[in-house]
This record gives C-alpha cells, structure tokens and sequence, in this order.
C-alpha cells in the first residue's frame, strides 16, 4: 500500500489548488482522476473568463487548466490519470488504474492489451476531495435517444477533442452554460436552431445572449422540450409554450429537425464518494442539491476528509480555486507545521471569498454557504 | 464531423493516426482521442443497447459519469468509451445488455 500525506480526488481548479498547497508545504501529495487529461471542467472552457483579474478573468479555461498543472508538477505534486477512486475506508483511498495504452507508465507493456486494470491502495494522512459536479438531466418522452446529450458533454467534444457531435442543435437553457456552448457549437461549425427556457428570463449574463441574438438565433424563454423521437436516434423535437403555472399551452406545440438535443439545467455536486466515506450530507437547492457537510475549515464531519469547488456547493473556477486553496492550506496545517503566513492567507482568501459571493447574482450563495458551515461548526469535529 | 477550422483554436492540428475497428469496420482515430470522440467523428452514435428493452444509448454526460455510453473494448465489456483513450488495432464492439456472451 502506498503511503502519503494528502490524497487529492479530482484535478480541477479545486483539487490542483488543494494539492499545490499541500507540496508547497513539503507534503508529499496525490492527485487522482478518472479522466484522461487533468484540468477538470476547466479543458473545455475556450470562453474568456468573466470576474476579476485576480481570478485570471479575460483568459481561456484551458489555458487555466494548463498553468495549474504546471504549477503543480513544479511544486512536486504526482497527479495520476485515468485512476478513478471508488471508496474510502479508514483512510485509505481504493482507487482502480484503468488503461490500455501500450506506453502507459502505469501497466507493464505485456499486459496492455489484455488487462486494462489494476487496483490500487493509497493510506493518506489527509484527504480533499475535489470530484466537481456533474450535469442535471431532464426527462421528457424520447430523452434517452442517441443525439440527446448534456451541453457540457458537446462542450467536451467539440473543443478538447474537435468533433461536432450533430449539425442541427437544439439547447434547452438558457443559463451561462445553454448560452456559452450554443456560441461554442456555432463556431465549431453547428447550427443551432434554437435555445429554449421554461423561465420567463433569460438566467444567463447579458453579453452571452447578446451574441446569441445577433447570430439569429431564437432565444425562447416560457418555452419547454415536449418530447424527441426518431429511429434509434434523435431526428426532431417538439417543443412548446408554457403559461404560469408550467403548463403546456394546447396548440403552442412546434416540430424541429434536429439530430441534436443538448440539456443545460444545471449541474449537481459529484457527492457520491463523499457520501461513500461517510460525509454527512445536506440539501441546498441554491447549490445545486446535496452538499457534504463542512466548517469554516473545509473538514467535512469525517475527521481529516475535506472538500472543495463544485462538490462543496455548485459555483465556479474562482470559488473552486479559491476553496481549493483554503481545504489544502487548513489540510496541511492539521498535519502538524503550521506556516507564519496561514493565518494571514485564511483570512485574504476568506475575504475573496465574501467578494466573489457578493452582488444580485451571488448573494444567495453566500447566504447558503454561511448556512452550510454554520451546520458544519457544529457537527464537523473541533480542531 | 471533425471541426476542423475553428475560429479560436485554430485549424485542427496533426496528430498520429491509430487504427480502429468499430463492429469489424476500420476507423482512423487521433491518438490520444477517447473511443467516443473517435467514433462520432465516424458518424457513429449508437455504442449500445438496454439490457431489457434492447432500446439504443449514445454518449450522455462526456466525463465518465453517467455509463450510457459503455461498449466492448478488446473483448471487455462496460468500458466507458468517453474516458477511455484509443490505442492502436483496437477493437471496439456495440454492447448488448451487459456485453457478455454476446447478450
Ligand atoms: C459551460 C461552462 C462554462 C463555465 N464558465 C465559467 C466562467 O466563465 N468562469 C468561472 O469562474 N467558472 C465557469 N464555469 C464553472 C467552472 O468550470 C467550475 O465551477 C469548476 O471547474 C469547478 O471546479 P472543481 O475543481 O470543483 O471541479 P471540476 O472542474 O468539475 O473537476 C472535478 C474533477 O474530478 C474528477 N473526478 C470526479 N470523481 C472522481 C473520482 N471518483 N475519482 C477520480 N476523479 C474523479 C473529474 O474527472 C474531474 O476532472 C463554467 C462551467 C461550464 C460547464
Ligand atoms: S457519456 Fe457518460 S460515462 Fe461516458
């Protein structure tokens, strides 16, 4: 079994961060992650980034994603792909190696082929997880066809791995997601026949809907996805109007062509392996669904397990980096060295924190996270 | 389709071709690509078919989290094509129900 000082589940913004305090401070640390290229959410973000300098607003997700690694790895911080972790037990994090690359470091290169897994056990002193959130889905009659997809899964394809998944697209959302990708789509060469909304409004910033429209794409809200169809796979849509109390308008109904349907409702914490290690968990709907439990300190109600980023509530890059710095800083100062400066950074990133969750957009998240580690002082253990 | 001109990104750029085969049919892939990128670019949609009612499932979520696009690899079932990287002369087979013997 292989020993360290902090595990780090996830190599998003949250996790990266998490794990280069960790390393800076001289903890030998891990991160893992299932997928084959760290970054998290962040390798499919090819928008400028909005908020403030700071938070590196004005630069590309991916160009993020790149930096953090870097970072990392110069912090001396091993992240290790294609390894998904599957429990945790007394800590110690089970995890399963997949691959089937000959050239893996992981698998000796005769067994490549034919096995594609192999277990490993890691004990950690500390650990943050950092798993992010996954995408909502929507049900509606003919929703598991072929063609309909979460926006974040076309995202992933048409900008980290250059292949348009339909050619006639339609959104359903219009939140920062429904509208970003929409753009992202069209410049990938899509055409996108229109973004609906239940809503009354448009949830998503001005400027996104803006180019939106002025590609002549129909933006419409009061309006829902009724049902997809085709041979085993999706060929049209009917969508429709509904009135105040979420009805369908009779006679509203429309017929689309597309082959493609993507679904932007929203995304909910990844806390299934928080749930499995134990973390208590608690429902905010204003993040996003179940939350693990945690304090001030980012400890979750299971001794020496912390969390961060979209698992700790679904916000963004800047809260997730911003987190993931402070679970990774308290993580390591539980360990026993305490810097000079922790104290002085707690209290910076604290400050940021309040900043970025500050504003008619923001405040409601403020107000839920104050909720949620105000349960968190109580129930997570003292320090 | 391959996006091949991208106002952002730039052109696509060239990478080392891996061969596939998707249901005995050879497929070009870029290396390092996951199956499922490979294949859509093939204009493939279907990686399987439900257990039950045999109805067909393409990729859902693109990060590993939601299994709806499982299929066959070198003779394994339930492989997330989504995550899972191409390698050369791979084989790659649409999955019945829970991709063993053939059902
Ligand atoms: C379309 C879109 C546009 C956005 N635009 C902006 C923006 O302009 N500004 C902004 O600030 N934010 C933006 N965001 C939000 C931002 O991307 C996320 O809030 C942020 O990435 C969350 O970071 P994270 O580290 O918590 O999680 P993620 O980035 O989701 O990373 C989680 C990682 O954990 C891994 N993982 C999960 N479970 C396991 C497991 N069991 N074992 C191993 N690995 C696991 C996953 O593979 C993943 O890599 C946008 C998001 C989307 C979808
Ligand atoms: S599409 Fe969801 S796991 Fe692959």
């Amino acid at each position: 079994m292989r020993e360290v000082d902090l595990a780090v589940v996830g190599a998003g913004p949250a996790g990266l961060t998490a794990a280069i305090e960790g390393a800076k401070r001289g903890y030998s640390t891990v991160v893992l992650d299932m997928n084959p290229r760290p970054g998290g959410q962040l390798i499919k973000q090819i928008h400028k980034f909005f908020g403030s300098r700071e938070h590196r607003a004005g630069t590309r997700g991916i160009e993020i994603a790149d930096t953090l690694f870097y970072e990392a790895a110069s912090a001396g911080v091993e992240v290790i792909v294609e390894a998904e972790v599957y429990a945790i037990h007394d800590s110690t994090l089970e995890v399963v190696v997949q691959t089937f690359a000959e050239d893996s470091l992981i698998l000796p290169s005769e067994e490549a082929t034919t096995s594609r897994s192999r277990p490993l056990s890691i004990a950690a002193r500390r650990i943050v997880l950092a798993t992010g959130g996954a995408e909502n889905a929507l049900s509606f009659a003919g929703w598991t066809l072929p063609g309909v997809m979460g926006a974040g899964a076309a995202q992933t394809m048409i900008n980290l791995w250059r292949v348009l998944p339909g050619e006639r697209i339609l959104m359903v959302g219009a939140g920062n997601v429904g509208l970003i990708v929409s753009y992202q789509l069209m410049q990938a060469g899509g055409e996108v026949v229109a973004v609906i909304e239940a809503t009354p409004r448009i949830g998503g910033y001005g400027v996104h809907a803006a180019k939106i429209r002025r590609a002549g794409i129909p933006i419409l809200t009061s309006h829902t996805i009724v049902s997809a169809s085709g041979e085993s796979r999706v060929e049209r849509a009917v969508i429709a109007k509904v009135d105040a109390s979420w009805e369908i308008v009779p006679g509203s109904e429309q017929e689309l062509e597309v082959d493609t349907i993507c679904i932007a409702v929203g995304l909910y914490p990844n806390a299934r392996l928080a749930s499995l290690a134990g973390c208590e968990l608690h429902y905010f709907p204003g993040l996003g669904g179940w939350i693990p439990v945690h304090n001030s300190r980012m400890e979750t109600t299971v001794s020496g397990i912390y969390v961060a980023g979209d698992l700790s509530g679904v916000e963004e890059a800047s809260t997730a980096l911003e987190e993931g710095r402070l679970a990774g800083i308290c993580a390591a100062a539980s360990l026993g060295k305490e810097r000079a400066g922790d104290h002085d950074e707690i209290k910076a990133i604290e400050g940021r924190l309040l900043g970025l969750r500050s504003g008619p957009f923001c405040q409601h998240r403020q107000d839920a996270k104050q909720e949620l580690i105000g349960i968190g002082e109580a129930q997570c253990p003292q320090q | 389709m391959r996006v091949v001109h991208h106002p952002i990104l730039g052109n696509l750029p060239e990478v080392q071709q891996v061969r596939i085969w998707v249901d005995g049919k050879e497929i070009a892939a870029r290396k390092g690509e996951p199956i499922a990128a490979a294949i859509a670019a093939a204009g493939i949609k279907i990686h399987r078919h439900t257990t039950k009612r045999e109805e067909p499932r393409g990729i859902f979520c693109g990060i590993g989290q939601c299994t709806d696009c499982v299929m066959v690899v070198n003779g394994v079932p339930n492989v997330r094509t989504c995550i899972t990287p191409v390698t050369e002369g791979m084989t790659v087979e649409t999955q019945h129900g829970a991709g063993r013997g053939g059902r």
